[in-house]
């Protein structure tokens, strides 16, 4: 009998491991927030043009697939993830516009020079009032826009090469 | 360059930990000398390379080379350097390297200073505590190696987080994982003492003053996280039942019944194999905070960065030293010889009760912290448990337990005299009945409040009974007592010192939470509100600039009867590095009592402030709220003077005496 009592602690913590384990398993990729935005429109929103350039609305979405991208060029991440925002300008398969989220923009135009632009169009989101609009929490966030307008996927933070091929193959399916 | 000597020094010293893990444990075996000795060696150097890597972390953030990316996404060189320094560890790739780096210390300080120990212990210890060295200095160089490089490298630094730019918290982490990681002793003894199949008194004695030491920095460590939470968060609370204080509060209640249950072992040789059962508890636990805060399972206003593959590595860490410690324990447990028989009246009864009673709280803690994630994992739902649970659970264990620490110590060992006890009670048991009829006629708050008062009075004037009664005190001439204290054990000097300072404690957390005040209001340039007896006039609001921040300062004037008595200056800092508003409280204390004050939004009219312009401000009176700080110091003491006590002294050799002294102080 005692002998059994001194394996209690044992069991418990093997039941541990297994809640625990699951529990990582769930958190897994913190960065899939589901959005409640999935499959709505995208909100109606309108930014002044970037540098000069022309307004953004949420009208230019429409009659294209559109990867909206959220950056700064004080976000660190943003650097990271840049190499795979220019690989998707590469393909050419879709539109990228970026929402460039409370920056400066002579920082932003030399962050750009500096890392080369990616994007078909840019908005100034000077105060985030638009981001707030897309749910936004966090600078990068990358959506994906078919379209219609709708928003088919969102990612948090951080383009990863597995998120990248996802995007694309997301994008090939709404293309054809 | 020094950002790759550090990298260099971080393999070098899990090199150091893996040969400290396998050759002392070989020697032990075969009782080679040599062999055990290399674990000296190694555990030094283990320690010396960690510690130059610690180092060269530091210069990094020092010199804010930006080149490392732990420095670009955690620090900032606008940041002050006191806030560099203790970036350091603001972030989950340094805190890593802190945590083995105390592992190494507290490693290499049995190897320095635990002449007194019989080789093959010293030499087993020596290896398990490597075994989880090794593990972690893995962890770090695998998943969180601080020196990756980035190119190229930022203009500047991302900052650190302004609510951690703060002294409480710069020096909260340090204390809690000297606390933590201490405890890693307590439990490379027990595997040791289970591998050797030998518990003692001599044992006890031995993993007693590394208990204290670790238990000591811990108490300190959740003090100051909980003051900070305090004066930070701007809520005038100071605990919030969250899953990453729970993380820290229950290896505290397992390591404070630990501390009891040795005793016992000490002094009569019962409670082996439950003290070396909590021994691996307490650590286990401080392993499953470390995973609880890193791994961001549980949702909590803490969560730090989560990274799955880190989560996996951690888990994979702590089932391999819970597995190993808890399978050795079953295995080996049943071959502890029990000890010393006693009665249940006795002051071993006592402590058991008091084990009793923290295991259940530590349980009921364990339970309410775990029960959301156990519940979603059988597809329950989502739930978060709360202070109700807590109120229903945790504090009526407290009750029996305050009640019971009063009497134990006056106990004798073995079998005690319950009713003589009580009768030197009698004048604690009148004063304790005196304090409670005068709450009842003042209160004007809970129930709970006077359970509350009473029962910290009881212990104080318990504590205070059992010291009076060692000296004989009002029994003779008042010299022939302060004699015998000044002879007194320092143990004995301690435990009344921390248990009073628990009653200190139980009364500020009793009146600060039963007769707190609170106004929330909107405040006008000009106005004058009452909060306690006080007048508090705001006078104005200005935008006064800070090294890497703009506040927003609040002037607000207090007066009590008419004439004014001090000033208060609330602030909310605006910090753009990156952007981040936080509140600084002002609080204005008598000791007796806080005035606190926070100053929050600005309103326009016609907005949420009901047509009313102004700032927010937010006024508490918490009565009594520092005694919880100075309890937690005071009971800090008592941990203190219980390691200078002569026992951890003698008993050993001439030559060892004076390590073993400094072997108890030093951790602390």
């Amino acid at each position: 009998m005692i002998r059994l009592v001194t394996y209690l602690p044992l069991a418990v913590a093997a039941l541990l491991a297994v809640v625990f384990l699951w529990a990582l398993d769930r958190g897994r990729d913190p960065s899939l927030v589901p959005s409640p935005l999935i499959d709505k429109p995208a909100p109606e929103f309108t930014l002044a043009g970037f540098d000069g350039g022309p307004k953004l609305t949420d009208a230019d979405l429409k009659g294209g697939v559109t990867v909206v991208n959220v950056f700064a060029s004080w976000c660190l991440p943003c650097r990271a993830e840049h190499p795979y925002l220019m690989a998707l300008a590469r393909d050419g398969k879709a539109r990228i516009f970026g929402i460039n989220y409370k920056d400066k923009a002579e920082d932003a135009k030399a962050w750009l020079k500096e890392l080369g632009n990616p994007y078909a169009r840019i908005g100034a989101d000077a105060n985030g009032r638009v981001a707030i609009e897309w749910g936004v929490y966090g600078v990068p966030e990358t959506f994906v826009v078919d379209a219609a307008g709708r928003i088919r996927m969102k990612h948090v933070g951080p383009l990863t090469p597995d998120r990248l091929e996802e995007i694309r193959g997301m994008i090939a399916d709404l293309v054809r | 360059m020094i950002a790759e000597a550090g990298h260099f020094a971080l393999i070098l010293a899990f090199v150091f930990a893996c040969i400290q893990a396998v050759v002392p444990m070989i020697g032990a075996n075969r009782g080679d000398g040599a062999l055990m000795d290399t674990g000296r060696v190694a555990a030094l150097g283990q320690f010396t390379f960690t510690l130059v890597a610690f180092l060269a972390l530091m210069h990094a953030f020092v010199v804010s080379d930006f080149s490392v990316a732990n420095v670009a996404e955690n620090s900032h060189s606008a940041k002050p350097l006191l806030y560099k320094i203790t970036g350091v560890w603001g972030n989950h790739e340094g805190s890593m390297v802190l945590w083995v780096l105390i592992l190494a210390l507290f490693g290499a300080a049995v190897a320095a200073l635990g002449q007194n120990l019989p080789p093959s212990l010293r030499a087993r210890v020596l290896s398990v505590q490597a075994m989880i060295g090794a593990g972690f200095l893995l962890f770090i160089l695998w998943t969180s190696n601080p020196f990756l490089r980035l190119d190229p490298p930022p203009a500047d630094g991302s900052g650190l987080n302004p609510i951690l730019q703060d002294p409480g918290l710069a020096f909260h982490p340090p204390f809690l994982y000297l606390g933590y990681v201490g405890f890693s002793i307590a439990f490379s003894f027990a595997i040791a003492a289970l591998i050797e199949g030998r518990v003692d008194a001599a044992w006890a004695r031995w993993v007693r003053p590394w208990t204290l030491a670790a238990w000591c920095a811990l108490t300190l460590g959740i003090a100051l996280g909980s003051w900070w939470a305090y004066y930070e968060l701007g809520w005038g609370g100071f605990w919030f039942w969250d899953p990453v204080e729970n993380a820290s509060f229950m290896p505290w209640l397992a390591g404070t019944a630990l501390l009891h249950s040795a005793i016992v072992v000490e002094k009569r040789g019962a409670l082996k194999s439950w003290t070396v059962l909590l021994a691996i508890l307490t650590f286990v636990l401080s392993l499953m905070g470390t995973f609880l805060v890193r791994s961001g399972v549980l949702t909590s206003v803490h969560t730090f960065a989560n990274d799955p593959e880190r989560g996996l590595f951690i888990l994979a860490l702590l089932m391999i030293a819970t597995a190993g410690g808890l399978g050795l324990y079953a295995f080996r447990a049943p071959t502890l010889r029990a000890g010393g028989l006693f009665a249940p009246i006795s002051r071993e009864g006592g402590l058991v009760l008091n084990n009793l009673l923290l295991g259940t709280a530590c349980a009921t803690v364990f339970i309410g912290t775990l029960y959301p994630l156990f519940l979603e994992a059988l597809g329950g739902g989502k739930v978060s448990v709360g202070v109700p649970y807590y109120n229903l659970t945790f504090v009526p264990l407290m009750v029996p337990l305050l009640v019971v620490m009063g009497v134990g110590p006056l106990l004798a060992w073995k079998r005690g005299d319950l009713a003589g006890a009580l009768a030197r009670l009698r004048a604690a048991a009148m004063i304790t009945g005196l304090a409670a009829l005068i709450t009842i006629l003042l209160n004007d708050g809970p129930a709970l409040a006077i359970v509350g008062i009473t029962l910290a009075v009881w212990l104080l004037t318990g504590a205070l009974t059992e010291l009076a009664e060692r000296i004989r005190l009002f029994r003779g001439p008042l010299g022939d007592s302060l004699r015998r204290l000044a002879r007194l054990p320092r143990a004995a000097l301690a435990m009344t010192t921390a248990h009073a300072a628990l009653a200190v404690v139980v009364l500020g957390i009793t009146a600060s939470t039963a007769w707190q005040s609170e106004r929330i209001l909107i405040m006008a340039p000009g106005e004058t509100t009452e909060i306690a007896g006080y007048g508090i006039t705001l006078e104005r609001v200005v935008t006064v600039p800070g090294p890497n921040y703009a506040a927003e300062r609040a002037t607000l004037r207090v007066t009590a009867g008419g004439r004014p008595i001090a000033t208060l200056r609330p602030e909310r800092r605006r910090f753009t590095d990156p952007p981040q508003i936080t509140t600084e409280a002002a609080i204005r204390t008598t000791l007796l009592a806080d005035l606190y004050a926070v100053i929050g939004d600005r309103q326009q009219p016609g907005s949420d402030g009901g047509g009313k312009a102004g700032w927010t401000v937010r006024l508490y009176h918490n009565p009594l709220v520092p005694w919880i700080w100075i309890g937690a110091v005071l009971m800090v003491l008592g941990g203190l003077v219980s390691l200078t006590d002569r026992r951890h002294r003698v008993g050993a050799p001439r030559r060892a005496a004076a390590g073993s002294d400094t072997a108890g102080a030093r951790p602390a």
